[in-house]
């Protein structure tokens, strides 16, 4: 298979097998989460037993990438049935065949419950996790085999960068993009078509367009299931970005740690090329365009860009000082966009659907949507795409479900170890770029912690600090001995060593670090505490006047002397006598929790 | 070789020949490739001793200054010896707040061996790493490729058990 024209790719199209070719196609999840609950023996197992019933004419077994329901893999759907099984096991598999694929007998054990209801769902499209999302970046994931480049075509794939190759000179296509008001999904927002336009206005015999997969941020993990569900699509918003500013060369620069995608970003560059769709004279224009893979090696500060182009070129990866922008002396000091993997899965629809589909998504300064990876004290775990301007509350209750037990959400840290904490008055807030700012926290990438009631926001800051100082490269001294200091007087802080003027001094220091970076590493790593100590200080107080709890405890007017919780202490520490109230001796407790989780009656109160 | 940590005669033949044939087939500029060769250097190796650096540094016309920056630079590049299974403890933010933490001392405690250090039985190293992106199934710890999802402390015993019973297996 070659194709050298439009009209080619029309033609391929058209053969490409489709899923209405199939009576039935069985989707079965194969992102990383889904893979290490043994989705890849489930689909084995469903392939075997469709052979073994002469099935596999008829019904399709597709490997596709994330259904961001990673809280309840392995996730099978069932279309065009539209039904959804979760938490499905290798021993499930052979009912789900005989009962629902031959007799059409839907498995009700495997249906998604939702909370607080007694029915479980039959139709995946009533689920409530993905009523208020609209996938836009997360089209293709959970929908074709992200290792076929024949499921991408019949989806539209390649036909945005042949849209554009036909009909758009690569100022158009700029403008295009600067009329939708994508902003840059990395992180700082940045405005996506004005970057390619100032990279396009350089000149230069060589330019290079960058995707930045280096996604650090502890608790994201959308720009993984993107380049794990939908390769070609970033290969695709690549060369369209190639082609808008005059670039030939593009480069992924991708965590080491992120093997699964690494391989199917190579498979999906050895096919586009196979084909033609990368190379010389693309789709029989005088275009060309071709991509490399660059491996990282585990260094958080690379998510720079600058940073990121000195790791590019073989260096420690230590940021430099801008300007000079990367779009005027980027990689090999040539000019260079770099451009955020989630940014780019969104510019082939825009170019399919128009800038002015895409601009009335959202709000007036953020426009389109944004992926939220949820995680920490939340029901739905995974990955959520939602309109810009949707609120947390939509997000963590309607959505996410709420917390697993029920307990109060006490706020959320979004933005990374460069964001900040929502506290629950302002749940209501509409999220988009300039709304977090205006709250002291940032988008970051979109990683979204839920914290319930029993969260230590001082401990949570000072996990971050531990992560930001420990990452920091080293090259200018607020980052990498300010944040040391910083993390120095949090530790003295929960050891119950501070003082009240302790307080001011991480307040100032703070402000101290993020006015005298060099990078956004050190510009942002006091967010976190900084955050945490304007919405929650009263619990800084409670370490720096001594006056935090740290062991636990029993109430006397709750316990009914059942032992339960003296049998479980490790330490025995936990004296009473049957039918008696106990007591837990402060002097020996390692505020394991062991009773806490032990009592049935509450009466265990956490410090 | 007055200095013996960087002798290089010492290095594996055959395994140095991968490299070799790996570095020449290197288009273009082939100092700005140094990150893959290390890459590669660490799978055929497991590890970056000293003298390996002192190789590449050569191999690649660099300062050997200048590999040794980039292979302390980098928390993926090992340089001393890995045991044959790595442990690593997601320490991220989601696997943090379900009790990463205590995961992680268990494992140092069922295999006696310390943070980024190796068993003495040279079987297991341990690591705590940055966020691996599973959070759905916070806390997750990983055994070289498989994933290990909503581990609690308890559980871990009978993970290291596995792993220890195919060892003894395989003798």
């Amino acid at each position: 298979m070659r194709v050298s024209s439009v009209n080619d790719l029309l033609l391929w199209k058209d053969k490409c097998p489709k899923k209405i070719d199939y009576k039935i196609n069985v989707l079965v999840c194969n992102g990383t989460s889904c893979m290490s609950s043994d989705s890849e023996m489930i689909i084995k197992m469903m392939e075997k037993e469709l052979d073994n019933h002469h099935l596999d004419f008829e019904i399709r077994v597709i490997k596709t990438g994330c259904f961001g329901f990673c809280g309840q893999g392995p996730i099978i759907k069932i279309e065009p049935d539209d039904v959804t099984y979760v938490q499905v096991k290798v021993e499930d598999v052979q009912e789900i065949v005989e009962s629902h694929l031959m007799n059409q007998t839907v498995v009700s054990r495997l249906l998604y419950q939702e909370p607080n209801q007694e029915d479980s769902v039959h139709q995946s499209s009533g689920m409530k996790f993905y009523q208020k999302q609209m996938r836009i970046a997360l089209r293709n994931c959970g929908e074709i085999d992200p290792e076929d480049i024949e499921q991408y075509i019949v989806n539209d794939g390649y036909m945005a960068i042949a849209k554009v190759l036909e009909n758009n000179t690569p100022e158009e296509v700029i403008q295009i993009i600067k009329k939708s008001a994508l902003r840059g999904r990395g992180g700082g927002g940045f405005p996506t078509g004005l970057k390619w336009e100032l990279t396009r206005k350089v000149k230069s015999d060589e330019k290079y367009i960058i995707c930045n997969a280096d996604e650090g941020d502890p608790g994201a993990f959308m720009d993984r299931s993107i380049l794990e569900g939908d390769p070609h699509s970033i290969l695709e918003a690549m060369m369209i970005a190639g082609y808008a500013i005059g670039a030939e060369n593009g480069l992924i620069y991708i965590r080491a740690e992120y093997g699964v995608a690494t391989n199917r970003l190579r498979k999906a560059i050895k096919d586009a090329k196979n084909v033609g769709l990368l190379g010389k004279n693309i789709l029989g224009s005088d275009f060309n365009f071709d991509i490399e893979i660059k491996l990282g090696a585990g260094a958080f500060v690379c998510g720079e860009e600058t940073a990121l182009i000195r790791s590019m070129e073989g260096f420690r990866g230590e940021p430099d000082k801008k300007p000079p922008f990367p779009s005027e002396q980027g990689f090999r000091d040539k000019p260079s966009s770099v451009n955020n993997v989630e940014t780019f899965a969104n510019i082939p629809a825009i170019i399919l659907n128009g800038p002015e589909w895409f601009s009335e998504i959202g709000t007036k300064h953020s426009k389109g949507t944004k992926v939220f990876a949820l995680a920490g004290q939340i029901r739905n775990n995974g990955l959520v795409e939602v309109p810009m301007g949707t609120t947390f509350k939509e997000i963590i209750y309607e959505i996410g479900g709420g917390h697993p037990e029920g307990k109060e959400i006490k706020a959320i840290q979004i933005g990374g170890p460069s964001g900040g904490v929502i506290t629950k008055e302002y749940f209501d807030t509409q999220i988009d770029y300039d709304s977090l700012l205006s709250m002291g926290a940032m988008m970051g990438s979109g990683g979204m912690i839920i914290m319930d009631e029993d969260s230590d926001m001082v401990q949570i800051a000072k996990f971050y600090l531990d992560f930001t100082q420990d990452e920091s490269c080293g090259k200018c001294t607020p980052c990498r001995i300010g944040t040391k200091r910083m993390y120095e007087i949090l530790e003295r802080l929960v050891n119950m060593e501070g003082s009240p003027e302790d307080l001011e001094k991480l307040r100032v220091l703070g402000e101290n670090i993020k006015n005298t970076s060099l990078c956004g590493l050190g510009q942002t790593a006091p967010n976190p505490v900084l955050s945490t100590m304007k919405y929650f200080r009263e619990e800084y107080e409670a370490y720096a006047y001594r006056t935090k709890k740290t062991k636990y405890s029993i109430d006397p007017k709750l316990c009914v002397g059942c032992t339960k919780c003296a049998r479980n202490c490790p330490v025995e520490c936990i004296e009473g006598n049957v039918r008696e109230v106990h007591y837990i001796d402060e002097t020996k407790c390692i505020a394991c929790g062991a009773c806490y989780e032990a009592c049935p009656v509450n009466a265990v109160l956490k410090p | 070789m007055r200095n013996k940590i960087l002798d290089m005669t010492t290095l594996d033949k055959n395994l140095i020949k991968s490299l070799d044939a790996y570095i020449d087939s290197i288009e273009g500029d082939k100092k700005e490739h140094l990150i893959h060769v290390l890459h590669k250097a660490q799978e055929l190796f497991g590890y970056l001793p000293q003298n390996l650096q002192l190789y590449v540094a050569r191999a690649l016309d660099l300062s050997s200054a200048r590999v040794n920056g980039v292979v302390t630079f980098y928390s993926f590049f090992n340089e001393k010896p890995v045991g044959k299974y790595t442990i690593s403890v997601c320490m991220g933010t989601a696997c943090f707040v379900k009790g990463a933490d205590k995961v992680l001392d268990r494992v140092i405690e069922v295999t006696g061996a310390n943070k980024n250090e190796m068993s003495e039985d040279g079987l297991f190293t341990i690591k705590d790493v940055r966020c691996i992106g599973a959070c759905g199934l916070a806390p997750v710890m990983t055994i070289n490729d498989k994933v290990y999802g909503k581990v609690k402390p308890n559980d871990v015993d009978e993970i290291i058990r596995h792993y220890r019973s195919r060892e003894d297996e395989s003798k």
